[in-house]
């Protein structure tokens, strides 16, 4: 580097070339550089700036002048603040329950789509991919009328199914249960935000392991087939083994967003987190505590240590699977 | 001396030439813009040259808004409208203008208004910053076709608290409930017979109260309704309550005097004359709501005598203030403006009731309510605290003393 820089000014080379060499050398940063200046002014200082804010006691209506420096109190207090851990049970849990059925039901889903039902997969894999793509307010405001104690149609329906004498040897047990109180009561809280990210999010892992399915070539299962291999044996022993690192990226995905929910229990719960904060993400009380409870200090030290959650998470995940994933691929 | 003559005259014109080309902008939350547009041609008759941009927005992205806005430092409306419960976060935090000071000067009002509106604009350490344009006395809505099937007249069911409920048990035979949410009253409750002095959450000395009498007996009352099964369970603002108004599944609903407006313009208008109002039951003294003008630090230090000229014609004028009445339905925080013949009007949708009256009376009764920067996050914790009492049977006592704690936790700093 510092060779060139001196050869680039050496006198013996004539001032045109010189130019050419210092543009030859300088162009490819400048066409790069409207990244990394977008970058650092929407990337990288706000991460900056929310770390140095994770240190301070700031209330935002008082002006930028009014920052305090406490070191890691906002970090301590967090630490025994029952919200704060509230609110990390009740993101593992939803993110637990949501996220396992999504991919227990997408992949034998995907499965079916490509091996059986071949001539509606596009149009269902479309279908199933339309809650990905609607606004998750407006998803969970149509859910909130679903989940609806009184007038709720999913209550009606349960209702129904409860009272219906086809269907009350089967139903007839919740009868007693009935109407259930979704989104007022504490312990209904978490399993409905559950369905609605479930239910918004399965057909991304269809699509995901769809796509994964194509690269597993017709002759593994035409020679399973020769050999007698029934559907459920080719299932377990050809598809899911040459899946693993799809299932190992689609988890990966799933980890993350899932630790991340914010809007749907927002929207559900009318922005308070429900009875006895059951339904309050983290995301959501960073949120809070930012904007409604104007502490910005300690929304910042919950930014990051919600981001040490998502990567311990994520790092334990790659550690236990993600090796083995990627040998079967090899 | 000519020659300064013409500086004058030249500076004169210069000042006035800039008057001639002010804007005042002005941010409200719905519906005040249709109140604003209504008076604005009085106002501009006063003040020629000058145009007035009102900004409409939601009620809760007004309020963000305004917090952003204030903590950047720009951005903010040169006049704002503020709700009472957002007053709390902007008590003692800044970012409006103390208009005790001059040249706003403001308490030469304060005799004009409701005392505990005026008050609750103020901060402890005595600076007015913000100036009350409607309250909202608290009120009792109430079916009156249940009252006639059950035979009771409307001041037994008030006359206590006990005999509300047994009101209650009688309705809910005829499958009837009471009220939408027993958390409605507890918030009733914990609203009234507040020591001269004290907040809501906080007495004089800033301590929380969440562990006193106050909330505890609120908490009993809201329980009783709740393990009865006297309340729908239905969360306020829901599709399920619009709809409970529009079927008559609940029989009373306590609020504030606004939420007539509510019920005739779109959330159960075809129940227009089922309805009446009435005290609260144990004849309780409630403050529920009420919107305040304010002047944001930023607000440009030229308009401010055209920001406060604005805030003083619909604040002080008690024309105007009447006029927001019929417009949208603010209930005026003068009293002067009770003896205007529009208070004794019967209206309609309670059947020929002379309300407005009643709450006239009601409004000159609060006592005031002191506010505190803790508000917010201590009405938010109470609410979750009651949530877990009433919907996970959880001791009361044990709960509320958790509260306790989690506000001293919270207000830290």
């Amino acid at each position: 580097m510092a060779q060139s820089a001196s050869a680039a000014a050496s006198p013996r080379l004539p001032w045109s070339t010189r130019l050419d060499k210092l543009q030859r050398r300088v162009a490819p940063y400048l066409f790069i550089s409207p990244f990394f200046i977008l970058f650092a002014i929407f990337g990288l200082f706000p991460i900056v700036f929310s770390m140095y804010l994770s240190l301070q006691v700031w209330n935002p209506i008082q002006g930028l002048g009014t920052m305090r420096y406490v070191g890691l109190e906002n970090y301590v207090w967090l630490m025994d603040d029952p919200w704060f851990w509230r609110s990390i049970t009740n993101t593992l849990w939803i993110a637990f329950a949501s996220g396992l059925p999504q991919h227990l039901v997408a992949i034998p889903l995907a499965f079916a789509l490509s091996r059986g039902i071949r001539r509606f997969r596009h149009p269902l894999t479309a279908a199933y991919f339309l809650p990905f793509i609607t606004s998750a307010v407006a998803i969970a405001i149509v859910f909130q009328t679903i989940f609806g104690t009184q007038f709720g149609i999913l209550n009606q329906a349960l209702m129904y199914l409860a009272n219906a004498p086809w269907s009350a040897w089967l139903f007839g047990g919740l009868a007693d249960g009935l109407p259930v109180n979704w989104l007022g009561r504490a312990p209904n809280i978490k399993p409905a935000i559950s369905i609605l990210v479930w239910w918004q999010f399965f057909g991304f892992n269809v699509v995901l392991y769809a796509a994964g399915l194509a690269t597993i070539p017709r002759d593994y299962y035409e020679a399973a087939e020769i050999d007698g291999a029934s559907v459920a044996q080719s299932f377990f022993h050809i598809t899911l083994p040459l899946l693993r690192p799809m299932i190992f990226f689609a988890v990966t995905l799933t980890i993350i967003g899932n630790l991340q929910l914010f809007d749907q229990p927002f929207i559900l719960t009318g922005g308070t987190g429900g009875t006895g904060q059951a339904g309050m993400t983290v995301a959501m009380y960073l949120y809070r505590t930012a904007f409604e409870w104007l502490e910005m200090g300690t929304a910042a030290a919950i930014s990051w240590l919600l981001f040490l959650l998502i990567g311990t998470l994520t790092l334990t995940h790659f550690y236990f699977f993600g090796r083995s994933g990627l040998e079967t691929r090899g | 001396m000519k020659k300064i003559l013409v500086l004058m005259l030249a500076t004169l014109l210069t000042a006035t030439v800039a008057l001639a080309q002010t804007t005042l902008t002005v941010g409200v939350f719905e519906p005040h813009k249709t109140h604003v547009d209504a008076v604005l041609p009085q106002f501009l008759a006063n003040h020629p040259g000058v145009t007035v941009e009102v900004r409409q927005l939601s009620f809760g992205d007004h309020h963000d808004l305004l917090v952003t806005n204030l903590a950047t430092g720009s951005g903010a409306a040169d006049v704002v409208v503020l709700e009472i419960g957002f007053i709390a976060r902007f008590v003692a935090e800044g970012g409006l203008r103390d208009l005790s000071e001059p040249p706003f000067n403001a308490d030469q009002y304060a005799d004009q208004f409701v005392g505990y509106a005026w008050r609750q604009g103020r901060t402890a350490d005595g600076r007015q910053i913000a100036m009350p344009t409607d309250i909202a006395p608290g009120t009792m809505y109430y079916r009156r076709d249940h009252l006639e099937a059950t035979g009771w007249d409307i001041e037994d069911v008030v006359a206590s608290m006990d005999s509300y409920l047994e009101w209650g048990r009688e309705l809910k035979e005829r499958g009837v409930f009471l009220v939408a949410n027993a958390s409605t009253v507890a918030d009733g409750l914990v609203r009234a017979n507040i020591p001269a002095g004290d907040g809501i959450y906080f007495n004089a000395a800033g301590e929380p109260q969440l562990n006193s009498e106050r909330f505890l007996t609120a908490a009993r009352v809201a329980k009783a309704i709740r393990d009865e099964g006297l309340d729908a369970e239905i969360g306020a603002w829901s599709n399920e309550w619009f709809e409970a108004f529009r079927q008559g599944t609940t029989a009373t609903e306590m609020s504030g005097v606004w939420l007539l407006g509510h019920f005739r313009n779109w959330m159960a208008p075809d129940t227009s004359g089922l309805w009446g109002a009435s005290r609260f039951p144990g004849d309780l003294l409630v403050s529920w709501g009420g919107s305040y003008w304010a002047i944001p630090n930023q607000t440009p230090a030229d308009k401010l005598d055209l920001a406060w000229d604005f805030i003083r014609f619909l604040t002080t004028t008690p024309e105007v203030q009447l006029d927001a009445y019929r417009n949208i339905d603010a209930f005026p925080a003068m009293p002067v403006t009770y003896d205007d013949p529009m208070f004794a009007e019967p209206l309609e949708f309670l059947a020929g009731q002379q309300a407005r009256l009643m709450w006239a009376t009601v409004a000159e009764q609060i006592p005031g309510v002191a506010v505190f920067p803790g508000d917010v996050i201590a009405g938010e914790i109470w609410s979750s605290a009651l949530s877990e009492i009433l919907n996970e049977g959880r001791d009361i006592h044990a709960a509320l003393e958790e509260a306790q704690s989690l506000i001293v936790r919270r207000i830290r700093r």
